[in-house]
């Protein structure tokens, strides 16, 4: 009987507890309805409408007839239209297009003349996931339009399957190893997660262990306390990233072709942008428990839709544009054209920009928000 | 003292608000320099707000004054540099050794001669011995003394202390109002929070506040003599065990047992008497009439305070 009812006792009183605790009461109804829609409205792992630039150098009705079949099958967006191979690989190189579809002049003629045609896809293959379902529509769509343009009395140009052939370049990442896309990615996943969420309690550990109080009765600014508590930690995520980097070569022969300059520049400026934010969050929450729950709520999308786990270009445009407004998916872009791609200054000056921007507003929000009084 | 020094502290008006609670209510304090005031009141009558309000770390919802001949909410910086502000809670890093914490604090107040400083104030309040101590492992008197070494390293004019001996043993206390002593008289104004009576009459003066409201201001004597109170002293046999049978009997105050001994005080000396008059038939109990205490006046000016606060 005494063990009954000090057992409901226990409960009662945690069940107090937990009531009253109000973020984590939303956090755990929170997080199972935000991974029910990520996971089943946001997340597709055979992305369509992929934007592809098209090199067409034969106009002939035939590749017409080409094109709009591979457009139809709706894998395919043809966004570009190019002229030149040169202006084709800076689109690709920049990530603009997924795919670059080359239709040589000869194309047509090789056919008529029963030779073997050839159509040019290049991939950017630096995410596998993402090209690997268009790239097995391609051939289907071929053999398709040639066995319908070729009917009736034309049916004597019909030379068997091999008539026309894809030729597949599967640029960045021959292989399709798809470590070489993870690793890039976890670099950034293992920066949000460590950053924000050391920030985020160190702050509240001041506020939680009654040394705010005392740190406000001194004559310290608010700019300094957030610097001189952010500042450890840019050496701390600049030895995490070494290290990454460093194994991520030995032990899985993941290629680093770009600039270390720019990489170093961009890795720095994602820290300090992480960081910030994780100031930002310990100005809201009230307990280090809470710093942690929130740290964690936004690991998840920073997981889900910035495309490390999943392709982004897969997502339906809301998802898209809620990992926009994640750092971590400007980075994952800057680190997987430096380091797979050889990308230049200028082709990721335009995500650059963006973390600079999400860092002035970011730390703007953290100062206005840290008060000097304890109002 | 002459007229024309400014005071160290000088507020008019105070308000402070949360929501609908009136925390502070129109309090009025003037300090002059190197006088040690003792703050004292029942939890949760303002005594903390008080303090923030005067060092800066509030936000005054009306009134004004000055602190150290700084404006109260423009000259918050100047205040803060030249005022030692000392948290009930214990507010220094218990994870850093003693050392660690002053150092720290030295180069927030962008001191001089770090080293020489700390060594000084180790030395003074005796902490050199653990000085490489982690601040969490020390007991509730070495954080005392620590925590009064940060806010004087930088030599304030002014120290607010809240509760500052709270959960801390009769020695260390003593030993800690000897050096507010000494502060005192090297011209460093202090006001400090307490619920100790003791500690109340080694102040060189008394602020008493209860519902956000000052209640009594002016030296210890001062106040039992403008109090008005009336108190009266059993002692024999069983005096003690009559406390329960005054405490709510019209013109008692307050009715308590002092080891053997009753106390007994009331406002107006007729009704008192007219109280007691019962029980002093029993004549193995002798009463005689005595001074009121300070606590006494206190929880008779609670009383009062209560009423308004019911009242309005």
């Amino acid at each position: 009987m005494g063990f009954l009812h000090r057992l409901l006792a226990m409960i009662y009183k945690e069940a107090l507890q937990l009531r009253r605790d109000r973020l984590t009461f939303a956090m755990m109804f929170g997080i199972p309805i935000m991974q029910l829609v990520l996971f089943g409205f946001a997340i597709n792992n055979d992305p369509k409408g992929l934007p592809t630039a098209i090199l067409a150098s034969d106009h002939s009705a035939l590749t017409r007839a080409l094109i709009s079949t591979i457009g139809n099958t709706g894998y395919f967006s043809f966004s570009n239209a190019v002229a030149t191979e040169k202006e084709a690989d800076e689109l690709l190189q920049r990530g603009a297009v997924q795919f670059i579809i080359t239709i040589p002049g000869d194309f047509t003629r090789k056919l008529i003349r029963r030779e073997r045609a050839q159509i040019v896809i290049e991939a950017d293959a630096t995410d596998p996931a993402t090209t690997s379902g268009a790239l097995a529509a391609v051939d289907q769509a071929i053999s398709q339009t040639l066995t319908r343009e070729f009917s009736g009395p034309l049916a004597i140009y019909r030379t068997g399957e091999s008539s026309a052939e894809v030729l597949l370049h599967r640029r960045y990442n021959p292989e399709s190893i798809t470590r070489y896309n993870v690793v890039p990615g976890l670099l950034g996943i293992i920066l949000t997660m460590t950053m924000v969420m050391m920030t985020a309690l160190a702050v509240t550990r001041e506020r939680e262990r009654g040394t705010m109080e005392n740190l406000l009765a001194m004559p310290v600014r608010p700019i300094e306390v957030m610097v001189g508590k952010i500042a450890p930690y840019i050496v701390i995520g600049a030895i995490q990233v070494s290290v990454v980097l460093i194994a991520a070569n030995i032990l899985f022969g993941v290629p680093f072709v770009g600039s270390f300059t720019l990489f170093g520049i961009a890795t720095l400026l994602f820290i300090t942008v992480n960081l910030a934010l994780g100031f930002t969050f310990s100005t809201i929450s009230q307990n280090q428990l809470q710093a942690v729950q929130m740290s964690f709520f936004f690991l998840m999308p920073s997981i889900l839709l910035s495309g490390f786990a999943f392709p982004f270009r897969g997502m339906p445009g809301w998802a898209q544009a809620i990992g926009e407004a994640l750092p971590v998916t400007h980075f994952l872009r800057i680190v997987r054209g430096l380091m797979l791609k050889g990308a230049s200054f200028e082709q990721i000056v335009g995500e650059v920009t963006i973390l600079l921007l999400m860092l002035v507003i970011v730390s703007a929000l953290a100062i206005s928000r840290y008060r000097v009084t304890l109002d | 003292m002459n007229e024309t020094q400014h005071a160290a502290i000088d507020v008019k008006g105070l308000v402070k608000r949360y929501g609908t609670r009136t925390v502070v209510d129109h309090v009025d304090l003037r300090l002059m320099p190197g006088r040690i005031c003792g703050f004292l009141g029942p939890n949760g009558s303002g005594k903390t707000t008080t303090l923030r309000l005067i060092c800066g770390l509030l936000t005054p919802d009306a009134g004004n004054g000055t602190c150290l001949g700084h404006d109260l909410i423009t000259g918050r910086d100047a205040i803060k540099r030249q005022t030692g502000y000392m948290t009930q809670k214990f507010g220094l890093y218990e994870d850093l050794t003693i050392r660690e914490n002053l150092d720290f604090v030295a180069r927030v107040y962008l001191l001089d001669h770090v080293r020489d400083r700390v060594d000084r104030a180790l030395e003074r309040l005796d902490l050199a011995s653990r000085q490489n101590q982690l601040t969490g492992a020390l007991s509730g008197g070495w954080k005392q003394r620590l925590a009064l070494a940060a806010c004087v390293l930088h030599e304030p004019k002014l120290l607010l202390l809240d509760e500052p001996t709270a959960g801390v043993d009769p020695k260390a206390r003593r030993a800690f109002w000897d050096e507010i002593h000494a502060l005192a008289a090297e011209g460093i104004t202090v006001l400090t929070s307490t619920h100790y009576m003791d500690e109340a009459e080694r102040c060189h003066e008394i602020a008493y506040i209860a519902y956000g409201r000052l209640m009594a201001r002016g030296t210890a004597e001062d106040i039992v003599a403008q109090s008005g109170l009336k108190a009266w002293l059993a002692t024999g046999p069983g005096a003690d065990k009559l406390a329960p049978l005054l405490r709510d009997v019209p013109g008692v105050t307050a009715a308590a047992a002092f080891g053997l001994t009753l106390h007994v005080c009331g406002p107006d000396e007729v009704a008192l008497e007219a109280a007691i008059a019962p029980l002093r038939r029993d004549k193995t109990v002798k009463w005689e009439k005595s001074e009121p205490t300070l606590e006494d006046i206190f929880i008779h000016l609670m009383g009062q305070a209560r009423d308004n606060a019911e009242a309005a």
